[in-house]
């Protein structure tokens, strides 16, 4: 029987080694780099190219499709006028302002709404319904009530955002597995540490992605206000810098502006959001969906 | 006269009972449509025993393990917990996906309050004990499914011993819902000489359930088969020690009754 016991611990031993999931990784780092970098620096170049063929076969007159290089051009002299910094700052800081207001009121009513069930009867629709009302449509109202201020832009930029931010941290919270809240109160949870160990770091991966969604609406409301709302009070943002390139009709400036705001949304997306999400999911074992 | 039955009584009071059921049911639902789970159902579980609850499916022995952890109340009757917080084994791991064993392990201590080093050592030391030393900072998908369930058990284990008052000096119970079901053969059997190792290294009482009767009559020392719909006790027997032709003699005959409970479902 002793010898058994041996045999016992020894067996465990090597199903733990055999059962152990085996972790891979792809190849050296410059590699890895390479093979992420490539395919869409490819599809940009590709894109630039079919631009420059068409600009050169004047399917278009010139006021219509600007050529690249004179786009570039706009670019460059905003870069070295500085002007560039005075748009992004302008547009960057009240997107972030924005945003981080409608985190601070999403976040309670996406809990309420996931754990009152009158709120979530009477609210919640509400909110779903709001998500799809383009928040452009609440410009004419916010100025009328605002003014040409800041405050109608943050207006817009909130009821973009917190509708998307909410129903996100909903849907999170709605697909957490029913075993682990029941598996937080036999280890002894009450209900304030049952959400805060349990139920929070649980929904974490699909309130990200209402993050990640808020944070385009926020974006494109904020730009959609702008574009709507100039006025010199208000200072330059990207959104006036597009309006002003409609009212000179300057195609080039018009395709810098759209440029430069799909830069800014695409950049906040992969040097903020990304990362997050990636550590997120790789943390929990979900690396299929690690792009 | 007197005497002898107060005696009796002393006697009756000294033997401690983590749990006991006194005519216990459970329905759920109301009026018509209501599903009886569990009907007077009168168990108990002494210290340091290892009770194994066996039953076909929908015979409420899950129920019933539900209403020990506090996770349901009964419709009826009273269970008596005279144990610290019983400690929960699910058939799935269950284990926080964002934590590592060590965090999984560690949690039931955190919501309890217990300060960062002890946390520690109380973590290292049910590492230690359910043999995965070492392991304590991977991640749930890093381990297999039998090293999951180990992990699951010392979690279990350290939400028992929450040495924050109210639980010290009670018995401590360890409730186990088919916690080996979803495993390969091989890893069960492995698993389950570990649970014995464990429950002789630590004298807590477990209340086992399972459908499957060699399973039941290798762990427990007390085999009790349930009904199905409603779930009442039918037969107990005593398997301790059991070895060999008794063995085999005890799981035919607990196998036999098992089917007879099983088939009366196919004649009503």
């Amino acid at each position: 029987m002793p010898q058994l016991d041996v045999k016992e611990g020894s067996v465990e031993a090597g199903l733990d080694a055999l059962d152990t999931p085996i972790t891979t990784t792809e190849g050296s780092l410059a590699r890895r780099i390479a093979a992420r970098a490539l395919p869409p620096i490819g599809a940009v170049a590709l894109l630039v190219a079919v631009w420059q063929v068409l600009w050169a076969a004047a399917f278009w007159p010139e006021f219509k499709l600007p050529a690249p290089a004179d786009v570039w051009a706009q670019i460059w002299t905003l870069v070295t006028t500085g002007q560039i910094i005075e748009l992004f700052w302008v547009s960057v800081h009240r997107a972030v302002i924005g945003f981080a207001i409608s985190l601070v009121i999403a976040i309670p009513l996406g809990l309420a709404i996931a754990n009152i069930r009158v709120v979530r009867r009477g609210i919640g629709p509400l909110v779903s319904g709001l998500q799809s009302l383009p928040s452009v449509a609440w410009v004419p109202a916010a100025i009328l009530w605002f003014g040409l201020t800041d405050g109608a832009i943050y207006w817009v930029v909130l009821l973009g955002a917190v509708p998307s931010i909410a129903n996100g941290l909903v849907s999170g919270l709605d697909q957490v597995p029913p075993i682990l809240p029941r598996v937080g109160k036999a280890l002894g949870a009450g209900r304030l540490n049952g959400i805060r160990y349990i139920l929070l770091p649980a929904a974490l991966p699909g309130f990200l992605g209402g993050l990640k969604q808020g944070w385009a609406f926020s974006w494109r409301s904020l730009m959609a206000a702008e574009l709507i709302a100039t006025s010199p009070d208000l200072g330059k943002g990207l959104g006036q810098f597009l309006h002003d390139g409609m009212s000179l009709s300057d195609i080039s400036m018009v395709f810098a502006g759209i440029l430069l705001i799909f830069v800014v949304g695409v950049g906040i997306e992969l040097l903020v959001f990304r990362p997050l999400e990636n550590s997120v999911l790789k943390a929990r074992g979900l690396t299929s969906a690690v792009r | 006269m007197t005497a002898t039955v107060e005696a009796a009584r002393t006697v009756s009071e000294n033997v401690v009972r983590p749990v006991r059921f006194h005519q216990v049911g459970k329905a759920f639902g109301t009026g018509r449509k209501a599903v009886v789970a569990l009907d007077g159902v009168d168990l108990e579980v002494r210290a340091g025993e290892f009770v194994c609850l066996l039953g076909a499916s929908g015979c409420g022995k899950s129920t019933l393990l539900n209403l020990v952890a506090g996770l349901d109340a009964p419709t009826s009757g009273r269970i008596e917990l005279s144990s610290s917080r019983p400690a929960v084994v699910f058939q799935e791991a269950a284990l926080m996906p964002w934590l590592t064993a060590a965090g999984n392990i560690e949690l039931p201590l955190r919501m309890a309050g217990v300060p960062k080093a002890e946390r520690r050592a109380k973590a290292a030391e049910l590492l230690d004990l359910v043999r995965l030393s070492g392991l304590g900072d991977k991640r749930p998908h890093e381990l297999s499914g039998g090293m999951r369930q180990r992990v699951a058990l010392a979690r279990a284990l350290a939400s028992t011993t929450d040495n924050t008052g109210s639980g010290a000096g009670k018995p401590s119970l360890l409730l186990m819902d088919e916690p080996f079901s979803a495993l390969d053969a091989i890893t069960r059997d492995v698993l389950q000489g570990e649970l014995l190792r464990i429950w002789e290294a630590t004298g807590t009482a477990i209340l086992f359930v399972t459908h499957d009767v060699r399973e039941a009559v290798r762990l427990g020392q007390r085999v009790v088969l349930l009904s199905s719909r409603p779930g009442r006790v039918v037969r107990e027997w005593d398997v301790q020690g059991l070895a060999g032709a008794d063995e085999a003699g005890a799981i035919d005959e607990i196998n036999a009754e098992l089917r007879k409970v099983i088939s009366s479902h196919a004649a009503a």
